[in-house]
């Protein structure tokens, strides 16, 4: 417990902190009383206030506003930035913390005063810096405290309407005017009521427009978003769409919203006497090419009210109420996502739990967040982590409600996105693989019925591959049902192509077994090419060279030796690809030869996909192929058999991680030679004597040639990442082209498994690597993405390009 | 800006622990250092049949994987029960331990914590056995590390009568 003396009157503020992290270091106790220990006290104090505590929310807040009035005149800057801080970063207490300033204008018109201007001053930073996600909360802060008698509502109203004016601005991207209204409308649940009760009439007008806008904006990008694609049993709605006609219902009940906790309704006798504030003028800062926009969303949905059939009632899709604890939710990961126990226990303890079936909100919201496209506000393995914690805490009833999640995705698997469908497997498997993979498998006996290709099986045969990883084979026999054995993942072994005796007429059978014996004892890369050499090449009729062309049937025996001996462990092979780099480099200096490695992997292989993924991923860190070799395989028809399977894109996802990896290390590297060499021409500016007598001339012409030297190696980098992106879109062009023109002529319908898995795939592409793909569009618009492409494909990139118009 | 609110965002998953790794060369702050700075973690609680594939296939879920080595028996050169697992980055281990630590691998709830950085001799056992010091001690059974611990086994045991 806190105890606080203010003026003779001992103040005791109970703060009971609920979560027992293990993981948590006991807090250092400091021996003096020195004003920084006051400041960390303040600090802690505001930061707790609204957390469980012994007495009631009311107290506590009389009690810390008593303390914070106390300290204004020595502390009064720092209680400024923080409650400013806590108007930003912990939305969640949004209206405890407008009670909070409410209570301080009352007892201080000047604090009130200068904290709206601290707020207008953040407001304009943040929206400079485009962290326009605590801009909407400051927005939203602001317009509560309209509710607290800090703001006065006319001032507020003026503001939106400086809001929504930016929807009349000309050649904008849609994504700002997007933005502006977003913020005035998330604010109307708050402060709906209080504005309308003022100025009915302006408010009118306001909405009015914004349903003219709303009505002429484009939304080509929402079928990319989309989850499912289906309408049924929930649409899969746009963010705005879903945000006004859940106003417009609320206008509908008069603006009376029951759910958000209030505080500021206790103290409605002293807040009315105080004395209130005008916002100043506020003008949007106008657009700029630097400005990044957050992008639209879909709002996710699962859950209605007929899936929770007990207890309390689910608000419905369009009520306000879904919307103001969704947003809740959201703001409590995102504040407390670091530690998963305390977010467990964060949302668990959400205010006004019993009057909502909060396990199904919450697991509603985090597969929300897990299934969200582009991709995911937090790495998915959090979402895994926090479940489980959850599952901790509500053992009697958080699990069920996960398996009853599972169990209607898994329902419509069919009009799920590809790329929803490869984190629901991921996640599915990592969530099993913590429960010993007890599932009900017989539940689903119905995927057995259809084409492996379907969704239903391939998302099984996809879990149950990720679950043999976690675990092994048997393991995962054991765990299904017989009639499932066509799902089972094959057993990881490796294919040795001259393994047994009945081989020996292949070619290059004798040469296997010289290479074994040769690597066994300890031969060297010299040796080891030198027994290569007497391999024919196949391709050529005679040798015209050396014989140091590409030959398919070198790479052949080598490296399926090599792998074969090295078969063990990944650290095995790794050890091997390491000791004969410079004959694999030899090997495969060609294009030809690249491709031709990674399908010796492949065929060696093809039963542990894990293990030809980690080979790709040393091949390419090695130099031994590189990243067009990679997507020319993954494209290639030998593999058109495997084409749909997780792993495949699992290892072109990665190959052009790494690709963008190396870009920006190179970038960052010439950023800072270039930085190193501002810094030391600055020295030399500053005519400072001791620094011009070291040879700064010749440091400066070495760094310069080093800028020069990096500055081509980021435009070779660029031109290699380039390349990589055009060949991969080329390649779907193709493909995809391929299967419209023979169903076209066929008379056949288009829509295919492999069709529907093929253009989702080209869409992931554009959506995992946005941010470098942005960069190419000039070039793809005119080489590839033309108006002569086929409609399908071409709609593709269309919603791509309007994702940030 | 504004302030960062030391109260309020806490990363405690993440700080290093009381372990101290008695072999280190190099004083205390050394190795503090280089544990506030390393991409490496120590993976412990480990099944003796954990494989570096399951281990490789966890631990990437957080990030590129650089390197897994896996704990041996420094008499048998068997698997004892942890691993050492390397990343490219440092915000890729700090993942590992906010969302892997304290879950389950192989059904066991595995433990990481930070290590200095891998060296040529770490990967071995330090128990008078071979295995590592928490298996000499030990009383319970555990069946995925050997059964009882050392200590444990040579009291069940009889000694074998002496021949003359």
């Amino acid at each position: 417990a806190h105890i606080v003396i203010l003026f003779g009157k001992r103040m005791k503020i109970n703060l009971v902190p609920f979560s027992c992290d293990p993981g948590a270091q006991p807090h250092k106790r400091r021996r003096t009383s020195e004003p920084i220990e006051i400041e960390d006290r303040l600090e802690s104090l505001i930061c707790r206030v609204g957390e469980k505590s012994t007495s009631s929310l009311e107290s506590n807040l009389e009690g810390l506003a008593g303390v914070l009035e106390a300290d204004l005149p020595n502390y009064k800057n720092k209680i400024l930035r923080i409650l400013c801080a806590v108007a930003r970063l912990l939305p969640e207490k949004l209206t405890v913390y407008t009670t909070l300033v409410g209570l301080l204008n009352a007892r201080n018109y000047n604090f009130g005063g200068e904290f709206v201007e601290a707020m207008i001053r953040q407001l304009k930073e943040t929206l400079k810096s485009n962290l326009y996600s605590e801009a909407v909360y400051l927005v939203r802060f602001l317009s509560d405290l309209v509710n607290c008698h800090v703001i006065a509502a006319p001032s507020m109203v003026a503001m939106f309407e400086n809001f929504v004016s930016v929807t009349q601005e000309e050649d904008i991207p849609q994504v700002r005017s997007d933005w502006y209204v977003y913020a005035v409308l998330s604010c109307l649940p708050w402060v709906g009521k209080e504005l309308y009760e003022k100025k009915d009439v302006e408010m009118d007008r306001l909405l009015n427009q914004i349903d003219g806008y709303l009505k002429r904006r484009q939304k080509i990008h929402v079928p990319m978003l989309q989850v499912w694609s289906a309408e049924k049993p929930h649409p899969q709605e746009e963010y705005l769409d879903c945000l006004w006609a859940q106003v417009q219902k609320l206008k509908k009940d008069r603006w009376q919203e029951r759910h958000i906790l209030r505080p500021y309704i206790a103290f409605d006798s002293v807040l009315c006497e105080a004395l209130q504030h005008n916002l100043p003028p506020f003008t949007p800062p106008a657009h700029s090419d630097d400005a990044v926009y957050p992008m639209p969303h879909v709002v996710f949905r699962m859950f209605d009210y007929t899936d929770a059939p007990e207890g309390p009632v689910m608000p419905g899709s369009h009520s306000v109420e879904r919307f103001v604890i969704e947003e809740n939710l959201h703001c409590i990961i995102k504040s407390h996502w670091r530690e998963r126990k305390t977010c467990a226990a964060q949302l668990l303890s959400y205010p006004g739990k019993n009057k909502i079936p909060l396990n199904y909100h919450i697991v509603e919201v985090i597969f929300g967040e897990l299934f969200q496209l582009p991709s995911p506000p937090h790495i998915e393995v959090m979402y895994t982590a926090l479940l489980i914690e959850l599952c901790k805490l509500q053992p009697g009833s958080l699990p069920q409600v996960l398996a009853q999640a599972t169990e209607m995705m898994y329902m419509r698997l069919d009009t799920m996105n590809t790329t929803c469908v490869d984190r629901f497997v991921s996640w599915f498997a990592h969530h099993l693989s913590n429960f010993q993979f007890r599932w009900s498998w017989d539940d689903w006996a119905d995927c057995l019925t259809v084409d492996n290709e379907k969704p239903k099986p391939k998302f099984v045969k996809e879990v149950l591959e990720k679950c043999m990883r976690l675990s092994y084979h048997q393991r995962i026999v054991d765990i299904v049902p017989p009639s499932f054995s066509a799902l089972i993942p094959a057993e990881p072994m490796f294919q040795y192509k001259y393994e047994d005796e009945s081989n020996t007429s292949l070619p290059g059978f004798a040469t296997a077994v010289t290479v074994t014996n040769a690597i066994k004892n300890r031969a060297s890369n010299e040796e080891i090419l030198a027994v290569l050499k007497e391999i024919p090449n196949p391709n050529q009729d005679d040798d015209d060279d050396e014989g140091d062309g590409f030959n398919p049937l070198k790479i052949d025996v080598f490296l399926q030796t090599l792998l074969h001996l090295a078969a063990k462990s990944f650290s095995h092979s790794f050890s091997a690809l390491a000791k004969f780099h410079e004959v694999l480099k030899t090997l495969t200096e060609s294009d030809e030869g690249k491709l031709h490695i990674l399908k010796v992997v492949y065929e060696a292989w093809r039963k542990h996909p894990q293990m030809i993924a980690v080979l790709v991923d040393k091949m390419i860190r090695t130099q031994i192929v590189d990243c067009a070799a990679v997507a020319n395989w993954i494209f290639s028809s030998d593999m058109a058999h495997d084409f749909t399977r997780l792993y495949m894109w699992e290892i072109l996802h990665s190959t052009i991680r790494k690709m963008n990896k190396h870009v920006q290390k190179i970038q960052k590297e010439l950023e800072e030679a270039k930085d190193k060499l501002e810094k030391q021409q600055h020295k030399k500016d500053s005519g400072d004597e001791e620094d011009m007598e070291k040879n700064s001339d010749d440091e400066d012409g070495q760094l310069e040639e080093q800028i020069e030297r990096l500055q081509e190696k980021v435009e070779s980098a660029q031109s290699e990442q380039k390349n990589l992106f055009l060949v991969i879109f080329q390649r779907f062009i193709m493909l995809l082209t391929e299967h419209l023109v023979r169903c076209e002529t066929g008379s056949v319908d288009i829509n295919t498994s492999w069709y529907k898995n093929c253009i989702e795939r080209l869409q992931q592409i554009f959506l995992m690597h946005h941010v470098i793909i942005q960069q190419y569009m000039g070039t793809l618009e005119n080489l590839l993405f033309t108006a002569e492409l086929d409609h399908h494909i071409l709609a593709v990139y269309q919603q791509f390009c309007a994702l940030q118009l | 800006m504004s302030i960062k609110l030391n109260a309020l965002f806490s990363d405690s998953y993440i700080d290093i622990s009381q372990y101290r790794d008695q072999h280190f060369k190099g004083n205390r702050y050394e190795q503090e250092k280089l544990l506030k700075q390393s991409c490496t973690l120590y993976v412990g609680n480990l099944s003796f049949y954990t494989t570096e594939e399951q281990v490789y296939e966890l631990f990437s879920k957080c990030g590129d994987v650089k390197r897994i080595i896996i704990g041996l028996d420094k008499v048998k050169k068997t698997a004892c029960g942890f691993c050492f697992v390397e990343y490219y980055t440092r915000a890729d281990a700090e993942h590992a331990m906010r969302f892997v630590n304290g879950t389950r691998l192989d059904d066991r709830i595995i433990r990481t914590d930070w290590d200095a950085g891998f060296k040529e001799g770490r990967q071995y056992g330090r128990g008078k056995s071979g295995g590592q010091v928490r298996d000499e001690y030990r009383q319970d059974y555990d069946p995925a590390r050997g059964g009882y611990g050392k200590l444990a086994q040579l009291q069940r045991t009889p000694e074998a009568p002496h021949k003359f």
